[in-house]
C-alpha cells in the first residue's frame, strides 16, 4: 500500500484475519466503535472493543412478533440482519438532558448540556439503515439543526455492510432502499465467505472512510470478488421475507381515513408503542421539566414518545386521538403518507422492525395490502 | 419565615412497603424534610402532630369498619390527599377476597371467627373519600413519589405518565421477552413507572402498576393464550396486586375455564 489515503471510489479486499487490524485502525483514528453484539437473546447495538464482541457465527430467525437467535454453520461476522435497536439511539438518545436552569436572584441562568466530543464509528450499517439515517438527518438537521443530534451526527463514520441474506420481515427492495449499498456511506463492506475463503470487499465512499484504512493491510480487488459480491446482493434481494407495493402509497393513505381496516387492526393493537420505538425513523418525543425539591434548579429532558400514547395526543388535556384505531391510522398515515409532504420521502425504509417487535404480530405490509382493498359500498336498508 | 407545608403519612391495610420506599429516599429525604414539616409519619418517627395537614399520603386499602371511619377523618384533616401504592389505589393483593367469600375464609382460618370484624371487600381509598392524586405501584417508585411531593410543593400537576411499560422497556434498550423468548408479559397493558425492571431480567411484567390508560386486555389475552398460557393461568396473572382495578378485574372475569367468575 502507498502512504496516500485511499480515496472515494477506491475498492480493496480485506482478509478476514486482518479484520482486527481494521478495527484497531478505526479506533486509532479516534472513534468509539459501536455495532452489533449478542445480548439478552438478540443482536443489539453496543460497544465493540474487539472483533470477538461481534455476533460471530450467529444469525436469527424473524417473523411477525417473533425473533430467535440461531447458530450459523459458519463463522460469518455479519451473517444476520437488523435487531431491536437502531442507530437512532446514539444520535437521538431515548432520554436526554437538554439543559439545566438555576435560580439566580430574581432571574435564572441556563446551563447548556455539554456534548461528548468522541466521534462514533457505526460498524455494520445496513442499506435500509443508511436510508433511515438520511431521513432522520432531514428531520433533525433539515431546517434549524437540532444541536445535540447534529453535534453527534456530523462526527459519525458510517461503516456499511451489504446484507448477505434477508431477514424474515425485511422488505427494503419494495421501498427501494437496499439491500445494495450505493450511497451515503463512508466505507462499505461485503462479506465473502465460501469454501476456504473469508474476506471482505471494501468500497471507500468518502475521504473520512479512506483515512481509517491507511494502516490496514489491503489487496486490490479481483473480478471474481466483484462477481461474487454482485451475486450476494442479488441473492439477498431475491429472498426478502416481506414485500409491500409502494405505488401511490401517499394517496392511498391520505384518501382512506374511514377504511374499515383501521377498526380491525385496533382490535389487535395494544397501543404499546413497540413499533415506533423500534422504528429507525420514528422521532416523536416529549420534553419534560424536572425541578428539584427546593425549586432552585430545573432540568429539561427529552424522551422518546409515540403517537400510540394516549397522553401524547392531548391538546389542552383532551386527547385528539382518543381511539386506538385513530392512533394506528395516525402512525401509518404519517409514515407512508404525509411524511412525503413533510420531508419529501417515505418514512418507511422497509427494515421490518415494527413487524418483528410487535408483541401481537401486526404487520405493516399486511395492513397496507388490506387498505388497498376498497371498503365495501354501504348497503342501503341495513341488512343484518 | 413562611411555615413549611405539613405532611402526614397514613397507613391502612398494607405491608408498609410503600412507606419504606419513602424512607429509602435517603439522599432526598433531607430535602423533603427541609421543604415540608413531617408532622405524622409513624414509620419514621413516633412524634405525632395534630392536624390539619397540607399533604396526606395514604398507604393501604380499607378492610375494616374502623378504617372506613378513620379515612374520613384523615380526609377531613387534609387539604390534599394522595394515595400511594396498589393497596390504596386498587385494593391491593388483599382484594382477592373480593372474588371469594369472606365469611367462609373466616370460618376456615380462625378458631374464633366471631372475634374478627372485617368488611366483605378490600377497597380503594377512592371508594370512600375524594382523592386528589393516585400514585400507582406495588411498591411505588421512589422517583415518582418525589415527583408528586415536588409537584405539590410547586403547585403544578405531577408528571406521572400513564402509558405502557413497553415504552420504558424500549427506551432502556431491553430486548422484548415476548418476541425474543416467547415469555408472557403484562407490559403492554400495564402502566409504566417501575422502569421496566422485570423484562430487564428476562421476566415478563407482573402488572404491579395496574392498568395503563388505554389497555387492550382482550388482545393481550389472545397473545397470552398463543404463548401457551391456559385460561386459569391467564386469569391468575390479572388477579394479583391490582386484581380489583376495573380493567384487570374485567380482564380476569372475561377468561373462561375453571374458577371463573366470583
Ligand atoms: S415503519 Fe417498520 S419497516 Fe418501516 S422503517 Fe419503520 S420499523 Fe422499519
Ligand atoms: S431490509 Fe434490506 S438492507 Fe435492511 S437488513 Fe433487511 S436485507 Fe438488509
Ligand atoms: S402495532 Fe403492535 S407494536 Fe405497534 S402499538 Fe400496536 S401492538 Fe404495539
Ligand atoms: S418485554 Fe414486555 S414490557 Fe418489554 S416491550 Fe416486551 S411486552 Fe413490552
Amino acid at each position: 500500500m502507498t502512504a496516500a489515503s485511499p480515496a472515494a471510489g477506491d475498492r480493496f479486499l480485506l482478509d478476514r484475519r486482518d479484520f482486527s487490524a481494521f478495527l484497531t485502525s478505526i479506533r486509532t483514528a479516534g472513534y468509539r466503535i459501536v455495532g452489533p453484539t449478542v445480548r439478552d437473546g438478540a443482536i443489539v447495538y453496543g460497544d465493540i472493543q474487539a472483533e470477538s464482541d461481534l455476533p460471530i457465527g450467529w444469525t436469527e430467525r424473524q417473523d411477525a412478533g417473533r425473533y430467535r437467535l440461531e447458530r450459523r454453520s459458519d463463522q460469518a461476522l455479519f451473517g444476520y440482519v437488523v435487531g431491536p435497536h437502531s442507530w437512532k439511539k446514539y444520535l437521538f438518545p431515548s432520554h436526554e438532558r437538554l439543559w439545566t436552569a438555576t435560580r439566580d436572584g430574581p432571574t435564572f441562568a441556563v446551563i447548556s448540556e455539554p456534548s461528548d466530543p468522541t466521534p462514533l464509528a457505526f460498524l455494520g450499517v445496513r442499506a435500509c439503515e443508511l436510508a433511515a439515517l438520511k431521513i432522520t438527518d432531514k428531520v433533525f438537521m433539515g431546517g434549524i439543526p437540532d444541536p445535540s443530534y447534529s453535534a453527534r451526527r456530523t462526527r459519525v463514520l458510517r461503516v456499511a455492510v451489504q446484507c448477505g441474506q434477508a431477514g424474515g420481515t425485511c422488505f427494503c427492495v419494495s421501498m427501494g432502499t437496499g439491500p445494495g449499498v450505493t450511497s451515503d456511506y463512508d466505507l462499505s463492506l461485503t462479506e465473502i465467505l465460501t469454501e476456504g475463503r473469508h474476506e471482505f470487499l471494501v468500497a471507500v465512499g468518502t475521504e473520512a472512510g479512506g483515512s481509517v484504512l491507511r494502516s490496514v493491510p489491503l489487496r486490490p480487488p479481483t473480478d471474481e470478488a466483484d462477481r461474487t459480491v454482485t451475486a450476494i446482493v442479488a441473492h439477498t434481494a431475491s429472498s426478502m421475507g416481506r414485500s409491500m407495493d409502494p405505488t401511490g402509497l401517499r394517496d392511498l393513505l391520505l384518501s382512506n381515513p374511514d377504511h374499515p381496516r383501521w377498526e380491525r387492526v385496533a382490535k389487535r393493537c395494544l397501543s404499546c408503542t413497540n413499533c415506533t420505538m423500534a422504528c429507525p425513523t420514528c422521532f416523536c418525543h416529549t420534553t419534560e421539566e424536572v425541578p428539584s425539591l427546593d425549586a432552585e434548579k430545573t432540568e429539561r429532558w427529552r424522551r422518546w414518545d409515540s403517537c400510540f400514547n394516549l397522553e401524547f395526543t392531548k391538546l389542552h388535556a383532551t386527547p385528539v386521538r382518543a381511539s386506538s384505531s385513530s392512533r394506528y391510522r395516525q402512525w401509518l398515515t404519517h409514515k407512508l403518507g404525509s411524511w412525503h409532504d413533510q420531508f419529501g420521502t417515505s418514512g418507511c425504509v422497509g427494515c421490518g422492525r415494527c413487524i418483528t417487535w410487535c408483541p401481537v404480530a401486526i404487520d405493516i405490509t399486511e395492513e397496507v395490502a388490506a387498505l388497498r382493498v376498497p371498503p365495501p359500498a354501504p348497503t342501503p336498508g341495513g341488512g343484518h | 419565615m413562611v411555615p413549611r407545608p405539613r405532611l402526614a403519612v397514613w397507613k391502612f391495610a398494607s405491608c408498609d412497603g410503600c412507606q419504606l420506599t419513602m424512607l429509602d429516599c435517603e439522599d432526598e429525604l433531607l430535602a423533603v424534610a427541609n421543604a415540608v414539616e413531617i408532622a405524622n409519619f409513624r414509620e419514621a418517627s413516633s412524634a405525632v402532630v395534630e392536624g390539619p395537614y397540607d399533604l396526606s399520603l395514604v398507604e393501604g386499602s380499607i378492610t375494616t369498619p374502623e378504617d372506613a371511619a378513620r379515612i374520613r377523618e384523615v380526609r377531613a384533616q387534609s387539604r390534599t390527599l394522595v394515595t400511594i401504592g396498589a393497596c390504596a389505589t386498587a385494593g391491593g393483593i388483599q382484594a382477592l377476597r373480593n372474588f371469594g367469600n369472606v365469611e367462609e375464609f373466616q370460618r376456615v382460618v380462625y378458631a374464633r371467627p366471631d372475634f374478627i370484624a372485617t368488611l366483605a371487600a378490600s377497597t380503594a381509598i377512592r371508594d370512600h373519600v375524594a382523592v386528589d392524586f393516585e400514585l400507582r405501584g406495588c411498591p411505588i417508585n421512589k422517583a415518582q413519589l418525589l415527583e408528586v411531593v415536588s409537584a405539590f410543593l410547586t403547585r403544578r400537576a405531577p408528571n406521572v405518565p400513564t402509558e405502557s411499560v413497553c415504552v420504558e422497556c424500549k427506551r432502556r434498550g431491553n430486548v422484548c421477552v415476548v418476541v425474543a423468548r416467547g415469555t408472557p408479559c403484562l407490559g403492554p397493558v400495564t402502566q409504566t413507572g417501575c422502569g421496566a425492571i422485570c423484562p430487564a431480567y428476562h421476566r415478563g411484567c407482573y402488572g404491579c402498576f395496574g392498568p395503563m390508560d388505554s389497555p387492550n386486555t382482550a388482545s393481550l389475552i389472545r397473545n397470552l393464550g398463543y404463548l401457551g398460557m391456559a385460561p386459569d393461568a391467564v386469569r391468575r396473572v390479572f388477579r394479583t396486586y391490582n386484581a380489583d382495578a376495573p380493567a384487570f378485574r374485567a380482564a380476569g372475569d372475561s377468561v373462561g375455564g375453571e374458577g371463573a367468575g366470583g
